[in-house]
């Protein structure tokens, strides 16, 4: 004990000392996604993607005269609501947080928005909420995301189904959040453009058995069956009865669906349909991949949006000259758009050097970003075609 | 034609999926009024009986196909199945020897017994996720299809698709089998004589000599024959998973009451009726509706009495009609 308390003391020190010598400032920016929960899996690559942005920064010396940042993760369980807000509330209070990269699900990044963002005044960024709803959340102007709404992805689904000729679907949803928020920002989408849904019913994830849900599906009819459920769980029982029963040859998956399982599931029996799911070719994911030199999984779902939610963060302090959110909250949308040179993953040092010297930049990073609207990513969309039993890129969106 | 192409799409959608489904759910509630009339409780433990036994089969089932054995275009399973059901019969012997034994001696309250199965399937329940995990498991292979959809569009030239699946036609016929098989036991036999006999009247049963032990061995091993039955079928046409299988508990029950608990033609009978009133209350009939009515009276909405997600509210709907019309249900079964 004795030892461990004089280690402490030391090292207290000695970092007090350096401080002291850099005349450096300490930038705090909370971490808050779910740690444990539902999407517990893909949260820690989230994490560190964030990570890796707030080193590469604070590396360069560059922002704000030599300002250090430090990452607080905490946990936003994803589902429970008063968990995260207090993750959130103990992060802002005790921690002194300057921004918060997060929160994950959209159920608890709504939350978190509420009771703490907007009562404490802090910027959230979001990688990874894809709900509508949070489009029209009052924010302040805090609240921004470098994933797309969904409402996005209702509106390039119609656009990829209406090049190719078709006038009426039927629909089908997982019953949750995302199956129902993305169902119906479809549907408004695609009779907007005068397209027909001729049923929109939920199915359950887990069953055993699909062919009454396919029953009814088959009974409104359509010229394809859009599928907005998970490969792993209920949407593949759709497709498998939908195929059985001979009820409808071709689909539309969005992302939920798109995967290398769904081509190991069905092969060639699922030829001529179609689907998207968010991607794109810019080099940035490229580059971010390998920016990261194998540390962990670059790929990984929304691990590069948390990259650039954090850059976003400190470029946007950089701009406004302050960590102080009230002052850096309208600069996020100046550096994430054009015009400017544009920024890469890699090129946060170059960027702040830039911005310092009075220029405009342009934030693509590893996701291609692009803010419009309430600050939510523009969204860009791969297109996929399903021929001779492969998944094929059809263009990007 | 178009009255043709009703008929083919009622068949597609209602009739052949209501089979197969009415055939897995009958064997089930055999399982269970066997019990009921026999050893007088309802067993809780059944559907995890099914989803054991079905786990026997799909482990047996992997071990021949690494050895190359196959049935050619029968799945697999179904030469797996005997070896299935004899362990599974040795797991339900043992689990009467432990634990329902020791009751049955006591002579203890069947609402006891009931609260006791309910622990037995909290077991295997748990039993079965261990060793053969929570998720969705695929053991059906060989022929797919006896007529595929698209074949039979080809063939006929309807515009609708008749799609009867292997495991469908499979499911059928090893029912017919299988219940032809329990009567004549139940009929003809001397320990299914002795067994009736146990079931109608347990002091005169004992008085003529027939011994208990012998008719509870036989009982749980039929009963777990027709559980393992009743498991790998439901598993190969539709798929494993250990909590749909705790689920199918409430209509086998509804069945069997339906039925008339301890009357093995009423569980038969209520499987049927279930699994039909499952499919047809939640079936949208535009379709067949549009081919059979003149335009002018074509549905524009679906036709859909309930949605899909109310499935399982049929069942219940009509356990709970029956219960309070008619406690013995249709066949004079005993009330509950």
């Amino acid at each position: 004990m004795k030892k461990l308390l004089l280690a402490t003391t030391a090292t207290a020190l000695m970092a007090t000392g350096a401080f002291a010598d850099g005349h450096a400032k300490d930038v705090k920016i909370g971490i808050i996604l779910g740690f444990t929960g539902p999407i517990e899996s893909i949260t820690p690559m989230m994490a560190d993607g964030a990570e890796v942005a707030m080193k590469e920064v604070s590396d360069s010396g560059m922002l704000l005269d030599g300002a250090t940042v430090t990452p607080v993760r905490a946990d936003s369980t994803c589902t429970d609501a008063a968990a995260a807000t207090a993750a959130a509330e103990r992060l802002v209070t005790s921690d002194g947080v300057k921004g918060i990269m997060g929160a994950d699900c959209s159920g608890v990044t709504g939350a978190i928005l509420a009771n703490v963002a907007l009562a404490n005044g802090i910027v959230m960024v979001s990688p990874s909420a894809t709900s509508p709803g949070l489009s029209t959340a009052e924010d302040n102007g805090l609240f921004f995301r470098t994933a797309p709404s969904d409402a996005r992805q209702g509106v390039v689904m119609t656009e990829v189904l209406m090049d190719q000729g078709i006038k009426s679907v039927a629909l089908t949803y997982t019953n949750n959040d995302y199956g129902k928020g993305l169902a119906d920002a479809f549907q408004a989408a695609f009779e907007g453009a005068g397209g027909e849904v001729t049923i929109s019913a939920s199915h359950e994830d887990g069953k055993a058995d699909y062919s009454a849900e396919v029953g009814a599906l088959a009974s409104a009819g359509g010229d394809r069956l859009v599928v907005a459920g998970y490969v792993d769980q209920g949407g593949s029982g759709i497709v498998r009865a939908a195929l059985d029963t001979g009820a409808f040859d071709t689909f539309h998956f969005p992302d939920g669906m798109i995967s290398a399982k769904l081509v190991e599931n069905f092969g060639s029996e699922i030829d001529g349909s179609s689907g998207q799911h968010p991607g794109t070719d810019s080099p940035g994911a490229a580059r971010y991949t390998e920016l990261v030199a194998g540390a962990f999984d670059a790929t990984s779902p929304f691990s590069p949006e948390s990259y650039d939610a954090a850059a976003l963060i400190m470029l946007a302090m950089q701009a406004a000259g302050s960590m102080e959110p009230g002052d850096y909250k309208d600069k996020i949308m100046d550096v994430a758009n054009a015009p400017g040179t544009e920024i890469f993953p890699g090129e946060l040092g170059k960027a702040l050097e830039l911005i310092k010297a009075g220029e405009d930049i342009d934030y693509v990073g590893a996701s291609a970003v692009e803010l419009i609207g309430p600050g939510e990513s523009a969204g860009n969309y791969r297109e996929v075609t399903y021929e001779g039993g492969e998944e094929k890129t059809a263009q990007y969106r | 034609m178009d009255s043709l192409n009703a008929i083919v799409a009622l068949a597609n959608f209602v009739l052949v999926p209501g089979i197969a489904y009415g055939a897995q759910l009958a064997l089930g509630a055999l399982g269970v009024t066997l019990i009921y009339g026999i050893l007088r409780f309802s067993n809780f433990a059944h559907g995890d009986t099914m989803a054991f036994g079905t786990m026997f089969v799909i482990l047996i089932t992997w071990g021949f196909q690494s050895v190359g054995i196959s049935a050619g275009p029968l799945p697999t399973a179904l030469l797996a199945l005997p070896f299935g059901i004899i362990l599974t019969g040795l797991v339900l012997l043992g689990t009467d020897r432990v634990v329902y034994r020791f009751y049955r001696r006591t002579r203890v309250k069947p609402v006891v017994f009931v609260m006791v199965s309910l622990g037995v399937m909290f077991i295997m329940n748990g039993l079965t996720r261990f060793i053969i995990g929570p998720g969705d498991q695929r053991f059906a292979d060989g022929e797919r299809f006896l007529i595929s959809a698209r074949d039979f569009k080809e063939m006929t030239g309807l515009k609708e698709g008749l799609a009867i699946k292997t495991t469908q036609g499979i499911t059928v016929i090893t029912a017919i089998v299988v219940v032809a098989i329990l009567f004549w036991f139940l009929n003809r036999t001397r320990t299914g004589k002795s067994m009736r006999a146990f079931s109608d009247n347990e002091d005169l049963a004992l008085l003529s000599g027939i011994n208990p032990e012998r008719v509870v061995m036989y009982t749980w091993l039929i009963v777990a024959a027709l559980a393992t039955i009743a498991g790998t079928l439901y598993g190969l046409d539709k798929s494993f998973k250990p909590f749909t299988y705790f689920q199918l508990l409430l209509p086998i029950f509804a069945a069997a009451i339906v039925g008339g608990l301890g009357s093995p033609l009423g569980a038969i009978a209520g499987g049927f009726l279930i699994a039909f009133a499952e499919v047809t209350v939640t079936y949208a009939w535009k379709k067949v509706a549009t081919y059979v009515l003149p335009e002018a009276l074509a549905p524009d909405g679906l036709a859909q009495l309930l949605s899909t997600d109310y499935k399982f509210a049929v069942s219940f709907a009509i356990l709970i009609i029956v219960l309070l019309f008619k406690p013995t249900g249709l066949f004079k079964g005993k009330s509950v």
